[in-house]
């Protein structure tokens, strides 16, 4: 199996605050790998650090092909999805346009349409309101729509920033498992940035752990999720 | 850090200038002060009248610090309340026989009322809003001073001529001296005022309503008080600096307020670095010699050349002369950490 | 009531103008966020330019067409030569930048064309309009091309990609780029279409007010207070709140004594502040959602 991502030696900083220190992990191609950690540990930072959102340096690495001194805009060419943490949504623009908005960069029209009538029958309440303002939606039905814009890209690598934040368990249980059928089907590497540690190992194949800018812990999700010491020092579980 | 909103607020629109960078060092205070005090002494009587008109402007500049990089409101009238301090110390020195010296508090006062009455409606607004308000204050004054109306107080279009006053007790300097050291102690009185104003609860309130107004209001801040404060004391400072220009220039008439000086003013405040106090005086030198020097330059395309320089100026130095300070204070730092090694 | 009625008529053929400058202030506001001081002079710039093409033998339409493509460009250019790189810079210091854009190009028209007032032709005719005293043929055809323009916007806004993936850049820049939109780019095209709108507008305009370097400074502020009264997001707000302000301003000069040309200009700023107040997001504009 091939690494469709790789990161080496990856700094990253805020102004003078440097965030993240030397880190290393590769993502395989077709896998959903989580990367927990507790809040500050620099999980967003590193989605940011991927899409060149916030100044780093060090080895990124996409298919063979590195992704510094690429624009944020010309990374989400390459086939990265991100959705941010927050969701970004539009809000002033409607359901649709958000979804059309995911596949802007793409030429084939009936293709796109097609897409959007396959994200409505993943997201069912999605149809219901295409025409309204995204701003109007519940918080589970906007992440379901930035996960949906996302996927309108046909990306080969999703990122997800903390998707179940501020949602019930049962809507994240359900948004969780749609990813788990993405990756199945649309053949989409997903990696996925959680606090919710549980319900992330669940999914995932490949998890790290990230404390304080660095990688403390790595392994096969099924076994750190086994590993009761682990649970508890680093995910408090 | 976690979003909890999904309308990400924009950063403020007016940056934030660290307390501790609010004021110049001591050292380089004192210089300052040493030099303003003995310039009068070898220059020509025109060089000292510019040198006085350079303080004048930095008040009403400084007075725009206040209001725009303190409590981040953005005011394109300035112009009005000068105005209105220049034609209160005009209207009392020649119809009532008021002391000079006398008019400056009262224009003050009356600057502070006008100003605080006109933040009364500008608490609604904000951003380019209140930035239309204002600009609509601006160009109303010279409007209003010119209406027949008030033509018996004002002078009408043609204005009013000022007295200027001798030096007191017979001091052996001439009119232009008398008037640079006078303007100047008012000008450092008013300085350590708005010093000590910004670093006060007040000054702090201010602050924190620029930054973020919702929640400064969530944290007890009486938001409306203190930006109608805010406006008046703004106004009330550039109202003295009118008075002042008014007896240094010798007379007041509409047309020499209009929105060209608050548009002035709001060049000063830039180039000056927004929120940093020391920089009123280099922002007001700004505004008084490089038109000069660009109309020395090309007479027919003065307004280009100006706007050349201006650009120079803000490529290099986006953040105004602040940031000149700040490389400054830098290079020392290092010079100085040097030596020690 | 006659003359009411006649003084509104006037006002909305006046707004015509401050209709066409408002759409133009709409186009720059959604793409930078702000407003641009140096739109009306950028505006007589180009109408300037039309003017010269005509005496140099260029018959009107070609000039208009050949006018609309260099102030596009020229929009762009100034854009990616002036304003990119302040675009880290304080919004203060931008509008300092657009200050010093005014006096540039203010002062470059007063030495290439001198500041005598010229005639400037319309397409339309001067004739009265349909018979009526109060609207000629040229105000007749302004409101129409700004009504055309309007609808032209408003349909490259809601149904075309690269009007989708504007108004998707201005409205949250970060999401944008995720989706691959360049929003560098997007501004600059926001600055070439609103330079061009501005251009129309200036050559609608100079009939009226007759060309020379200072003719765009009211009709500005007028465009500015237009769109700032319609909703700064709504071109069709814009476009109400021009012949708003135009019969504002023609009914305080009629009815309100003592205000003679001078106080216009201040009263109709007033009464747009007072609706600014009592609905701070302007007539159509979407109320502005603050978050902490």
């Amino acid at each position: 199996m091939t690494a469709l991502l790789n990161i080496r030696a990856l700094n990253a900083y805020y102004g003078q605050v440097q965030a993240l220190h030397g880190l290393e992990f590769s993502l395989e191609q077709g896998s959903v790998t989580t990367l927990l950690g507790a809040n500050g540990a620099g999980k967003t930072t590193t989605l940011r650090a991927i899409c060149n959102m916030v100044r780093s340096s060090g080895a990124i690495e996409f298919d063979g092909a590195p992704l510094s001194n690429r624009s944020t805009e010309n990374i989400a060419r390459l086939g990265i999805a991100h959705v941010p943490q927050g969701r970004g949504t539009f809000t002033t623009m409607t359901v649709e346009e958000n979804l059309q908005l995911g596949a802007i960069t793409r030429g084939d029209k009936a293709a796109v349409a097609s897409d959007i009538e396959r994200m409505y029958a993943h997201f069912p309440v999605l149809k219901q309101r295409h025409i309204q303002q995204a701003g109007t939606l519940s918080g589970g039905e906007q992440q379901m729509l930035a996960v949906a814009r996302a996927l309108m890209l046909r990306p080969r690598l999703m990122l997800l920033d903390e998707p179940s934040f501020g949602l019930a368990p049962l809507v994240v249980r359900d948004l969780f498992k749609i990813l788990g059928k993405i990756n199945r089907e649309d053949q989409v590497t997903i990696l996925v940035v959680e606090q919710n540690a549980q319900l992330a190992l669940e999914i995932a194949d490949q998890a790290y752990v990230i404390e304080t800018g660095r990688i403390v812990m790595s392994g096969k999700a099924n076994e750190i999720a086994d590993n009761e010491d682990v649970r508890k020092s680093y995910l408090g579980y | 850090m976690s979003a909890v909103q999904e309308a990400v607020p924009a950063a403020p629109a007016i940056e934030a200038v660290p307390k501790r960078a609010m004021t110049l060092g001591t050292g380089t205070s004192l210089i300052v002060l040493v030099v303003l005090i003995t310039m009068p002494l070898f220059v020509k009587n025109f060089i000292i009248f510019q040198m006085t008109m350079l303080l004048v402007y930095g008040l009403a500049v400084l007075a725009l610090n206040i209001l725009t990089g303190g409590s981040g409101q953005f005011s394109l009238g300035q112009s009005a309340f000068y105005a209105v301090g220049a034609y209160t110390s005009a209207i009392l020195m020649e119809h009532a026989g008021v002391n000079y010296a006398l008019t400056l508090p009262v224009a003050g006062l009356i600057c502070f009322a006008f100003g605080f009455l006109f933040g009364q409606p500008a608490l609604r607004l904000s951003g380019v809003y209140l930035a239309l308000a204002t600009f609509a204050l601006a160009t109303a004054m010279p409007q209003l001073l010119k209406l027949g109306y008030f033509e018996h107080w004002t002078g009408g279009v043609q204005g009013l001529v000022v007295t200027k006053p001798d030096a007191p007790f017979g001091l052996p300097m001439s009119q232009d001296m008398w008037l640079y050291y006078f303007t100047l102690v008012i000008t450092i009185a008013i300085y350590i005022f708005s010093v000590n104003l910004l670093k006060s609860r007040s000054g702090r309130a201010f602050m924190a309503i620029r930054d973020n107004e919702i929640a400064a209001s969530a944290m007890g801040i009486d938001v409306a008080l203190y930006k109608t404060l805010a406006f008046g004391v703004s106004a009330g400072i550039t109202g003295v600096a009118g008075g002042l220009g008014a007896i240094a220039v010798q007379f007041v008439a509409p047309d020499g307020y209009t929105i060209t000086l608050a548009i002035s003013l709001f060049l000063g405040m830039v180039v000056g670095g927004v929120g940093w106090l020391p920089g009123s005086i280099v922002g007001s030198a700004f505004i008084i010699f490089v038109p000069n020097i660009a109309e020395g330059i090309s007479k027919g395309l003065s307004g280009a050349v100006f706007g050349v320089i201006l650009f120079l100026v803000i490529f290099l130095v986006p953040h105004g002369a602040r940031q000149v300070a700040l490389v400054a204070q830098h290079l020392i730092d290092r010079f100085k950490k040097r030596q020690e090694n | 009531m006659e003359l009411l009625t006649n003084q509104i008529l006037a006002g909305i053929a006046t707004g015509a103008i401050y209709a066409c400058m408002a759409l133009a202030v709409v186009m720059i506001y959604q793409a930078i966020d702000h407003l641009n001081f140096a739109q009306g002079e950028m505006a007589m710039f180009s109408t300037f330019i039309s003017w010269q093409l005509m005496q140099w033998g260029v018959p009107y339409w070609g000039a208009f067409l050949l006018t609309l493509i260099f102030s596009f460009a020229g929009g762009i250019l100034i854009e990616r030569l002036l304003f990119k790189p302040l675009a880290k810079a304080p919004i203060l210091t931008n509008v300092a930048g657009f200050i010093a854009l005014y006096a540039i190009i203010n002062s470059c028209a007063g030495l290439i064309w001198d500041f005598t007032i010229k005639q400037y032709p319309t397409p339309f005719g001067s004739a009265p309009f349909l018979g009526s005293q109060l609207i000629s043929t040229h105000q007749a055809g302004m409101i129409g091309v700004t009504v055309l323009l309007l609808i032209a916007l408003y349909a490259f806004f809601r149904f075309t990609r690269m009007g989708l993936a504007m108004r998707a850049a201005a409205s949250v820049p970060e999401s944008a780029r995720l989706v691959g939109i360049n929003t560098s780019w997007m501004i600059a095209l926001g600055w070439g279409m609103a330079a061009a709108i501005g251009s129309i507008a200036g050559m609608l305009i100079a009939p009226v007010v007759f060309l020379e370097p200072n003719m765009m400074g009211g009709v500005l502020l007028y465009g500015f207070a237009a769109a700032v009264l319609g909703g700064l997001t709504s071109p069709f707000g814009a476009v109400i709140g021009g012949f708003l302000v135009g019969i504002f301003e023609n009914l305080a000069g009629t009815y309100i004594p003592g205000v003679g040309n001078e106080l216009k200009l201040p009263i109709a700023l007033a009464l747009i502040v007072t609706v600014l107040v009592v609905k701070p997001a302007g007539l159509f504009g979407r109320p502005i959602i603050k978050r902490v």
